[in-house]
Order: structure tokens, then C-alpha cells, then sequence
């Protein structure tokens, strides 16, 4: 591929990776790992709000305890939908395709990832794989649950399970390929100087994730192939009439999907390091502790899968070694937030939005990660196992965790991304609805559950309604959060005050380029000589700082 | 019982309440260990706040304290697995001499067979008191059996038993519910544990149709041909199955297997999987000549063959038992 | 400031130098590493397969044992042994590649390609030896009862016997799947070749696909015990 020459521009118009090109050719064959974000930002926001839409429809027809609003069909393929989209299309990309594409680059110095072309290829996938999906939708849906049990899936259901597998596959290489790009740009891009232990924890956080992505997801992949052939060919690997093991397909399935909520959550925790330092003015507590353990919550999570299978039937002892496991896992999580909390303790606390979402989500993460503990106790699973128990409890973890990481992110990172400044008040006001709303959504669901009512029911019992009706507005409250910042972020793409390179005073060398950066990051390779996180050497700020007058675009 | 607005579930079997507890334990050590950490952030992020000229504090860490938070929790974690586990223990031991129920379930509906031959169809009667113990199978997709009031899950599986036991403590009407997601009707698919006071559910028990489930598998086993090889009087074909159930027996290729509920209805769907040491494979399978419900009287005339004193089908009917010692695992 | 990549032009370096790295060295260390860690994947790829036929095999091995022994256990060695020399022929290509020499590569790479297609063929053979004898899962299967060596009958449920079917089909069909791959890549790179694309300073997607075709091989090897050689005695 030929070297793009950047032409002499005038000093008043700076060339940043934005400007750099603006046909539509040149954005859709981009190679630049940030413009290829920018594409992630776009296309996984549109799954976003689409997954939210099912989310909509689900707790409207919750409100009454009667299936009045749709046909229990569709009932069960809109709670589908939902799952799909959010798990496949958002949760899995959402930080490490958007955040991380743009920033592991700038974090270690160097001029983009290892294999810019299999990152573009990456996004194609998954543009692929959501217009699969789309189609299934608009051609009667599918209606097996995100989880696709056999032997529902492979016999009984009449919807478009293959195609809905195909585009699961698909997706799967997206990931794939972005976890391998991250790992070989982690190992062999480091600028000089950037040894291991300098690294961001960002960094750390998404080169654990990348782990899991390359050996997990291959293992879903060839798991929806296994149903495929079998819906086609009724070959009997999941048929107990035939001489198959239902069980087999959950073993698979949950081989890769439990590791998958680790490649949801580590990216988050890895914002949240990032947020808590800043915004504390010092490095977190404990680095070196808490980068490793997103390397252990990456392994020890393959060991838990069959927690998710207390009640199948599996052995008194399985139950026993993944009941044990599981509260292993949970020991690197605390440490975290310990540590993130110790971070405080002298430091200079700026209540800046990142800020916020980064309390929201010390919160919100200890209550969803407490209430996995519950899950993991045997007795207590045997009761809450497929009711609103365990919908709340990975709600919290993956709402209150990794889209409340995902938004302070994005509000830390967005003057970075776009040279601009978003409008503070709004943002904070946004957070709140964000944190009250989404707390009256799933709060009620821990009780819900604790009474017996089970998950993915189109019509319940008359005295369950209640609790379901607080669920309901709280999540329309929620959604005003979720809609607010589109409304602003578009809005600062214009008015918003122009940022500098470094308006938060933060350390790490994404801040030491231009706002937004050059196509090629930096304008020399930087040479690294210090530690992780010298706040020491920088001037904590009270106001982020913008720049004086508009420049002329 | 005022259901209008709960916020705990009934409390109706002897597992229930050390659910409960667990739960609560759980409850109060998760609303400690999140009031310490909103407050401690609450407090450090307000005495902290960033002032003008104060400069922050470097730390790099406590190898002590973080051993300190990894190794407290971790214990703490621990009394939730031991305790969690205990129980569960318990929720899989059924005691000896429960009375069984079958249970097959299919889209969308729950099928109830007692032993003594009565039928329901969404809803299980069971006296107080006494333990019960449900041998359950699917004919079709995976459901699960779900009794809130007991704090009882188990899931129900094509082409295996699953088993779930209990103790109710309580007379009344509880849910029933399907929570494995099964296909349209999934919702539809509950009903209600009706437990009764022992003298009422003696009546009830009398009220209705009286082949007990052994005695229609005795007449299977005949109009089935089964008894043509599998004799009593001499050797035939096939071993000969009195006193054969809850015993182990030697395989042809060498692996010793129980013969249990699941042995037994693998033999008749699938007779070359484990083929008696001695015997030849000759015996024709049953799958799709008979329905769940038929293998499950098979199944329980096959077990009561193996109960040694009285020899034939042995009625295990409410009304019995006055002197017989029940083992009780609480 | 002067654009970085100004660095490259500047120093007049190899033509094939990407320009987000600093030099040859670190491209190819990337590249390489960016292949293992493919490799990796299709290990966990074809690993789910792997745990379904263990499970199986050691639910129902007298099935799987009798489903064995209908295949043809000389072509599948043939088959074998081509692969092996083909790994052969590759490791040869590569050391021409590190030679600079066009012809000794083109020849290597021409010589994989003819024996990944023999591979190809022979499996070609043996699938329509197996829709022959109607040992193909689906509605056309049928598994006649099998005897041992003493002439007794071997119980086998053929419903289990075409499990294993299902799971050789599966199997060596994902296999061939990627054996085609393999070949189309190798033909893309022998035309690049041929064209004088790759030389001593730079060969390393000869390297890479080299690296790709023997996991193929390997997994082949491990295919054949497997699949070909249960409850094989003389």
C-alpha cells in the first residue's frame, strides 16, 4: 500500500486525522486506527440504541401482568433481539473497538496498530455480521434466547437460528482479529523506553481482554456451526434421541460466554483506572497489582463456566469445584476496587463528569459484583438461577460497570477525539439521570427475582406488577440519560469551546499530541523515561482548560 | 395470603428457611461491605477535594493492605461457599423411602403422575410433612421445575431423569413455575403445589383413578412381550429382573453400573448401551412404541420388583406406612 | 513539524517497509507473532470438535469402534504421509525464500500445492466411498451390524455409529475446508513468486503461510489416529 503524502498546510489550518481526507472513500478504505474508531463509535451506537429499542418494548409489555401489548412469538423474539444486539453488537466491541482502537496506538507511542489493514477488515465484519442480524430481524426474527439452548434451538424453534449463528460467527472474527492486533502492537510497537511496567493500566486492561478474545471466541464460533449442522443435517450431537447430550451445547456455549462478560468488563475497569488517577492527580494504588489482576480475571474466568449449570444436573462435585472457583474470580474484582478507592486518600478530587462515572461505577460494579457472590453460593443459586435475580445482578455489571466505564470514557477521551469541549453541566446532569435511573430499572429486579419470578415470562402473576412498574419508569428515566449526551456531543461538535492538548492535565502520552491528533499521532516517536502516571510533574488543574478564541475551520 | 404486594416469597418446605438465612447473611455482609466503600469514597473524594496550591500525595501502594483486602474477603467468601454448599448437599441427598412422584414435561404443560395412579396435569398434591421426591423427564426441550415457596430448582431434561426432593412444612397453594425459556408458552407453562394437611390429602388421594403406576407397568411389561425373555421362573433371554433394582451389575465390556431409574429407562430405549455380562444383544428397542408416561410405569414396576420381602408390585400409597422407620437427611 | 513517515522516504528503506514501523526487524517480528496467534485461534477452533468426539468416543466406543473400521485405513495413511512430505516441501520453500532463490521457491511452492491437491483428492475418494455405502448422516444413513474377529455381533446402536459419522464428516470436512484455503493462499503467493515479489530481504508471508499449512498438517495428525485407527488390532 502506497505512503500517503500529507501536503504543507498554513499554520492557521492545522491537518489533524479528521481533516486529513474527507471523501467518503477516504473514510470507508481508512486504514488509521482512529478513524476506524470513529466508524466503531457511529456503527456500535446505532446497535445501541437498536438493542435499546427491544429494551423499550420489553418493559412496556412488563408494565401490565396480561401479554397485551405483542403476541408471546414476538415477546420472545424481541427479549432475543435484545440480547443479541447488546451482547454481540455492543457489550463485546464497545470499549475495546472504540476506545481502545483509538487510544493503545497513542498509549504506547506508536503510529498505529500492528496490522492496520486486519483492523479495517475487523470493521467490515462486523458491519457484515450487523447487517446479517438486521435481516434476521426483518424476516420474523429469532426466537431461542441469546443463550440458543439445544435442544430448542436445534429442533424446535422455527425462526432464523442459522442465519442469527452465521452472524454471531462473523462477529466472532471481528473480535478476533481486534484482540490480535492489540496483543502484537502491545509486544512489539512499545515506544522506547515504555517498558511493561510504564505501561497505562488501559493498556493492561485491554491486552488482558485481547487474551481472552483470540482463545475464547473460536470456541462460539465453531459451537454455532455445531448447530447449524445439526438443524440441517439432524445429525444428533445434541439429540438425546439419537444418542446426543443437551448438555454438551451448554458447555460449549458457556466455555466462551462466560469469558466474554470478562472482555465486557475488563476494558470498562481499565477506563475507570484511568479516570480515578486523573481525576485523583496520582497514580492508583497498587499498579503493579492491579494490572495483573485483569491478567487473572482473564484466566481464572475460563475455569467457572459451568456455574452458569448448577441446576442442569451436572455432578455434586462440579457444582462444588465451579461453585469455589467462582469465589476465586471474584478476589482480583475486589482488589480493584479497593484499590481504586486507596487511590483517593490524599489525592486532589476533581468532581469533573469522568469523575462521576467513575464513582457511579465503583458503586454500581460492587453492588452487581456482590450479587454474583449470591450466584456463586450454591444454595442461594438453586433458588435465584433463571429469575429477574440474575437479569439484575448482570444488568449492574454490565450497565452499571461497563456502560457507565464506556460513558465516563468517552466524556474523558472526547477532547482528545474531537478537539472539543462538551458542555459540563449537561454532562453532569446526564450522569445523574444515568445513576437514578438506572438504580430504580434493576433495583426492583433483585427483589423480583428473590419471589420466584422467572426470567423472559411475556405475562407473570398479577402481585408481581409492582415491582415490575417501578422497573419500567425507571428505565425511562435511563433512557433520558442515554439520550442526553447524543443531544450534546453532536451539539459540542460545533460549539463546543476547542480543547488543547491536555485540558484535564493528565499523564499519559495520548495527551502529549495535538486534540485531535495527526493522522500519524505523533510528530516525532516519543522516547519514554518515566514511570506510569507522574502526576508528580504535572500541575493539577481546577477548570479543564479550552482555548481562548474558536480558530477558524 | 395477602400476595398483592410481596416482597419475600412464602416460606413452605424445611429447605426454605436455611435458604433464607443464607440469603440474609448474604444481604447484610454485601450492605456492610457497600456502605463501607460508598462512604469511604464518599469521605475521601469530599476532605480531598482539589483546593488551589495543595498538592496531592504520591503512594505506591501496601503490600499489606492488599494482602489484607485479598485474604479477608477471600475467608469471608469462604463462609459463603461452605454454607452455600451444605445446603445444597442436603437439596441433593433425597432420603431413603420418599415418596415418588413422576413428572413429564412437555410444551406447554406439567404432567403429574403419583404412584398410587392419579393424574394432574399443572398441578402436584402433596401432604405436609412427608418427604417427596420427583423423578422428572422432558419429551421434548429443556424446562425447569420451579417452586419458589420451597426455594427448589431443577431442570428438566429430554431422554434422562432429574430428580428434585422436598419437604413441604406448610399447607397452602404456592406457585409453580417453568424457568428454563421452552418456546411460545413458556409463561404459560405454571401452575400450583397444592399442599394439604395429611387426612385431607388421604381423601383427595382416595377421590381419584386407582391403577397405582406399578401396577399398569405389570401390565406393560406382558402386553409388551417383555416378559417373554425376561423371565421369573427360569433363565431366560434376558436377566431376570426381580431384586435387580438399587443393586450394581456387571456389564459385558466390563464397567459395573447401578441399576437405577436412568439404567432402566436407557435398557428399554436403547437396550445395546450396557448389555448384562452373559447376555446376548437381542433385545429390540422401544424407542417411539412407548410414550414417557408408560416408561415411567415401567420404570416404577421394574423398582418395585426390587424391593425384597413382599415381590411384586408394592403399592406405595400415603395411606401405608404407619410403623415404618423414615431416614430423614435434614 | 515534519511528518513522521517523511523518516521512511527519507532513509530510502526497504520498499516493503509498513509505514506505521520503525523498521524490517519489527515488521516481521509483528507479522510473525500475529500468525501464531491466528493459529492459536484455530486450535481453539477446531477444539470444540475435538471435546465432541472425545465425549462421544468414550460414551459409545464400541460404535465408534466398528464406524472406525469402515474407513479406509491405507488411504488415510497415504494421506498422511502426503502431508508430512508436503510440510517438507514447505519448510524448503521457506529456505529458498531466505536464499533468494525465485526458481528453487517457485518450484517448492508449485510441488505443496500439487500434494495438498492429491490430499484433497484422496479425500474426495474416500467421501464418495462413504455416500456409497450410505454412511453418510441424514435420512440415507445406514449402518449394517458390524462383526468382530471371532464372528460374534457387535452391539452398536447406529444411531451412535452415526454420531461418529456426523463428527468424521464435521471434522475432516473443516480440515479439508481449511486445506483448500491453504491451497488457493499458497497459488496466490507462487504467482507473487513467480513475479519476483518476494526475495532474501523480504519473504515473510512465504514464512507466515508456511506457518499456516504445517497447524493443518498437525491437526491432520491428529485427525488420523483418531478417526482411522480405534480398536485397530493387525
Amino acid at each position: 500500500m502506497a505512503t500517503t503524502v500529507i501536503p504543507a498546510q498554513p499554520a492557521s489550518k492545522p491537518l489533524n486525522y479528521l481533516t486529513n481526507g474527507s471523501t467518503i472513500r477516504s473514510w470507508l478504505l481508512t486504514t488509521d486506527h482512529k478513524r476506524i474508531a470513529i466508524l466503531y463509535l457511529i456503527s456500535v451506537t446505532m446497535f445501541f440504541f437498536l438493542g435499546g429499542f427491544f429494551a423499550m418494548l420489553i418493559r412496556l409489555e412488563l408494565l401490565t401482568p396480561q401479554g397485551d401489548l405483542m403476541h408471546a412469538d414476538t415477546y420472545n423474539k424481541v427479549f432475543t433481539a435484545h440480547g443479541m444486539i447488546m451482547v454481540f453488537f455492543f457489550l463485546i466491541p464497545v470499549v475495546p473497538a472504540i476506545l481502545g482502537n483509538f487510544l493503545v496506538p497513542l498509549m504506547v507511542g506508536a503510529k498505529d496498530l500492528a496490522f492496520p489493514r486486519i483492523n479495517l477488515l475487523s470493521w467490515y465484519l462486523y458491519i457484515t455480521a450487523g447487517a446479517m442480524m438486521i435481516h434476521v430481524l426483518l424476516n420474523g426474527g429469532v426466537d431461542t434466547g441469546w443463550t440458543l439452548y439445544s435442544p430448542f434451538s436445534t429442533q424446535y424453534s422455527n425462526t432464523n437460528v442459522i442465519e442469527a449463528g452465521l452472524a454471531i460467527f462473523i462477529a466472532g472474527f471481528s473480535s478476533i482479529f481486534t484482540g490480535l492486533n492489540f496483543i502484537v502492537t502491545v509486544h512489539r510497537m512499545r515506544a522506547p523506553g515504555l517498558t511493561w511496567d510504564r505501561l497505562p493500566l488501559f493498556v493492561w486492561a485491554n491486552y488482558a481482554t485481547s487474551l481472552i478474545m483470540i482463545l475464547g471466541t473460536p470456541v462460539i464460533a465453531i459451537t454455532v456451526v455445531m448447530v447449524a449442522v445439526e438443524r440441517l443435517f439432524h445429525l444428533g450431537i445434541f439429540d438425546p434421541r439419537l444418542g446426543g447430550d443437551p448438555l454438551l451445547f451448554q458447555h460449549l456455549f458457556w466455555f466462551y460466554s462466560h469469558p466474554a462478560v470478562y472482555i465486557m468488563i475488563l476494558p470498562s475497569m481499565g477506563v475507570i483506572s484511568e479516570l480515578i488517577a486523573c481525576f485523583s492527580h496520582k497514580r492508583i494504588f497498587g499498579y503493579k497489582i492491579v494490572a495483573l489482576s485483569s491478567i487473572a480475571i482473564a484466566v481464572i474466568g475460563f475455569l467457572v463456566w459451568a456455574h452458569h449449570m448448577f441446576v442442569t444436573g451436572i455432578s455434586l462435585y462440579a457444582a462444588l469445584i465451579f461453585s469455589f472457583i467462582t469465589f476465586f474470580v471474584g478476589v482480583p474484582s475486589a482488589i480493584k476496587v479497593f484499590n481504586w478507592t486507596a487511590t483517593l486518600y490524599r489525592g486532589s478530587i476533581s468532581f469533573a463528569t469522568p469523575m462521576l462515572y467513575a464513582f457511579g461505577f465503583i458503586g454500581l460494579f460492587t453492588i452487581g459484583g456482590l450479587t454474583g457472590l449470591f450466584l456463586a453460593s450454591l444454595g442461594i443459586d438453586v433458588h435465584v438461577t433463571d429469575t429477574y435475580f440474575v437479569v439484575s445482578h448482570f444488568h449492574y455489571v454490565m450497565v452499571g460497570g461497563v456502560v457507565m466505564g464506556y460513558l465516563g470514557g468517552m466524556h474523558f477521551w472526547w477532547p482528545k477525539i474531537t478537539g472539543r469541549m462538551y458542555p459540563e453541566a449537561w454532562a453532569k446532569l446526564s450522569a445523574l439521570f444515568v445513576f437514578v435511573g438506572f438504580n430504580l430499572t434493576f433495583f426492583p429486579q433483585f427483589i423480583l427475582g428473590y419471589v420466584g419470578m422467572p426470567r423472559r415470562y411475556w405475562q407473570y402473576p398479577p402481585e408481581f406488577q409492582v415491582l415490575n412498574i417501578l422497573s419500567t419508569a425507571g428505565a425511562s428515566v435511563l433512557a433520558v440519560g442515554y439520550l442526553l449526551p447524543m443531544i450534546y456531543f453532536a451539539w459540542s461538535l460545533r460549539y463546543g469551546p476547542l480543547a488543547g492538548p491536555n485540558p484535564w492535565g493528565a499523564a499519559g502520552l495520548e495527551w502529549q499530541t495535538a486534540s485531535p491528533p495527526p493522522t500519524f499521532n505523533f510528530d516525532e516517536t516519543p522516547v519514554v523515561t518515566w514511570e506510569a502516571y507522574n502526576y508528580d510533574e504535572i500541575e493539577p488543574k481546577m477548570e479543564p482548560t479550552t482555548l481562548e478564541a474558536p480558530v477558524e475551520r | 395470603m395477602s400476595k398483592y404486594f410481596p416482597l419475600w416469597p412464602d416460606r413452605a418446605s424445611t429447605i426454605a428457611g436455611q435458604v433464607d438465612g443464607l440469603y440474609i447473611y448474604l444481604v447484610l455482609v454485601s450492605a456492610v461491605m457497600t456502605l463501607l466503600i460508598f462512604i469511604a469514597v464518599a469521605v475521601l473524594a469530599v476532605k480531598y477535594r482539589r483546593r488551589p496550591g495543595v498538592l496531592p500525595t504520591p503512594i505506591e501502594g501496601s503490600p499489606i493492605l492488599e494482602t489484607a483486602w485479598s485474604v479477608i474477603p477471600f475467608g469471608v467468601m469462604l463462609t459463603f461457599f461452605i454454607w452455600g454448599a451444605v445446603i445444597f448437599f442436603k437439596e441433593r441427598t433425597p432420603p431413603t423411602n420418599s415418596t415418588e412422584v413422576y413428572v413429564v414435561a412437555k410444551q406447554w404443560m406439567w404432567k403429574i403422575e403419583h404412584m398410587e395412579g392419579q393424574r394432574e396435569i399443572n398441578e402436584l398434591h402433596v401432604p405436609v410433612g412427608e418427604n417427596v421426591k420427583l423423578i422428572m423427564t422432558s419429551q421434548d426441550v429443556i424446562h425447569s421445575f420451579y417452586i419458589p415457596a420451597f426455594r427448589l430448582k431443577q431442570d428438566v431434561i429430554p431422554g434422562r431423569y432429574t430428580t428434585l426432593w422436598f419437604k413441604a412444612t406448610e399447607a397452602g397453594v404456592y406457585h409453580l413455575f417453568c424457568a428454563e425459556y421452552c418456546g411460545t408458552s413458556h409463561s404459560g407453562m405454571i401452575g400450583n403445589i397444592v399442599v394439604m394437611e395429611p387426612q385431607d390429602y388421604t381423601q383427595w388421594m382416595a377421590g381419584g383413578p386407582s391403577v397405582p403406576l406399578p401396577e399398569a407397568g405389570k401390565q406393560l411389561f406382558t402386553s409388551l412381550g417383555c416378559s417373554t425373555c425376561h423371565r421369573f421362573d427360569i433363565q431366560g433371554r434376558g436377566p431376570n429382573l426381580q431384586g435387580a433394582f438399587g443393586k450394581p451389575v456387571l456389564l459385558e465390556d466390563g464397567r459395573t453400573v447401578m441399576v437405577d431409574d436412568n439404567y432402566v429407562r436407557e435398557s428399554i430405549l436403547n437396550p445395546n448401551a450396557k448389555i448384562v455380562k452373559g447376555f446376548t444383544p437381542v433385545m429390540p428397542t422401544f424407542q417411539g412404541l412407548v410414550s414417557d408416561e408408560q416408561l415411567n410405569a415401567l420404570v416404577a414396576y421394574v423398582k418395585s420388583l426390587g424391593q425384597p420381602a413382599a415381590g411384586g408390585a408394592q403399592n406405595q400409597a400415603a395411606a401405608a406406612p404407619a410403623g415404618q422407620p423414615q431416614k430423614q437427611v435434614q | 513539524m515534519s511528518d513522521s513517515h517523511a523518516t521512511a522516504v527519507e532513509t530510502a528503506a526497504n520498499p516493503e517497509l509498513r509505514h506505521h514501523f520503525a523498521d524490517m526487524q519489527q515488521q516481521t517480528n509483528s507479522a510473525s507473532l500475529g500468525m501464531w496467534l491466528f493459529l492459536v485461534t484455530e486450535i481453539m477452533f477446531f477444539g470444540g470438535l475435538f471435546c465432541a468426539y472425545l465425549i462421544y468416543r468414550l460414551m459409545y466406543f464400541p460404535a465408534f469402534g466398528a464406524a472406525s473400521q469402515t474407513l479406509d485405513i491405507k488411504l488415510g495413511a497415504f494421506n498422511t504421509v502426503v502431508l508430512i512430505v508436503s510440510s517438507v516441501t514447505v519448510v524448503f520453500a521457506v529456505r529458498a525464500a531466505h536464499d533468494g532463490n525465485r526458481k528453487q521457491l517457485v518450484a517448492y511452492m508449485v510441488l505443496t500445492i500439487l500434494l495438498g491437491l492429491t490430499f484433497l483428492g484422496v479425500k474426495a475418494i474416500e467421501y464418495k466411498e462413504k455416500f456409497e455405502k450410505h454412511h453418510v448422516p441424514g435420512p440415507t444413513f445406514a449402518f449394517d451390524k458390524p462383526f468382530d474377529d471371532n464372528g460374534k455381533a457387535i452391539p452398536v446402536d447406529p444411531h451412535n455409529a452415526q454420531l461418529f459419522f456426523a463428527l468424521y464428516f464435521a471434522m475432516t470436512g473443516m480440515h479439508a475446508l481449511h486445506m483448500i484455503i491453504g491451497c488457493g493462499l499458497f497459488t496466490v503467493l507462487t504467482v507473487l513468486s513467480w513475479k519476483g515479489r518476494y526475495t532474501a530481504q523480504y519473504y515473510t508471508p512465504i514464512e507466515n503461510a508456511g506457518l499456516y499449512w504445517h497447524l493443518v498438517d498437525i491437526i491432520w495428525i491428529f485427525l488420523f489416529p483418531l478417526l482411522y485407527l480405534i480398536s485397530r488390532h493387525s
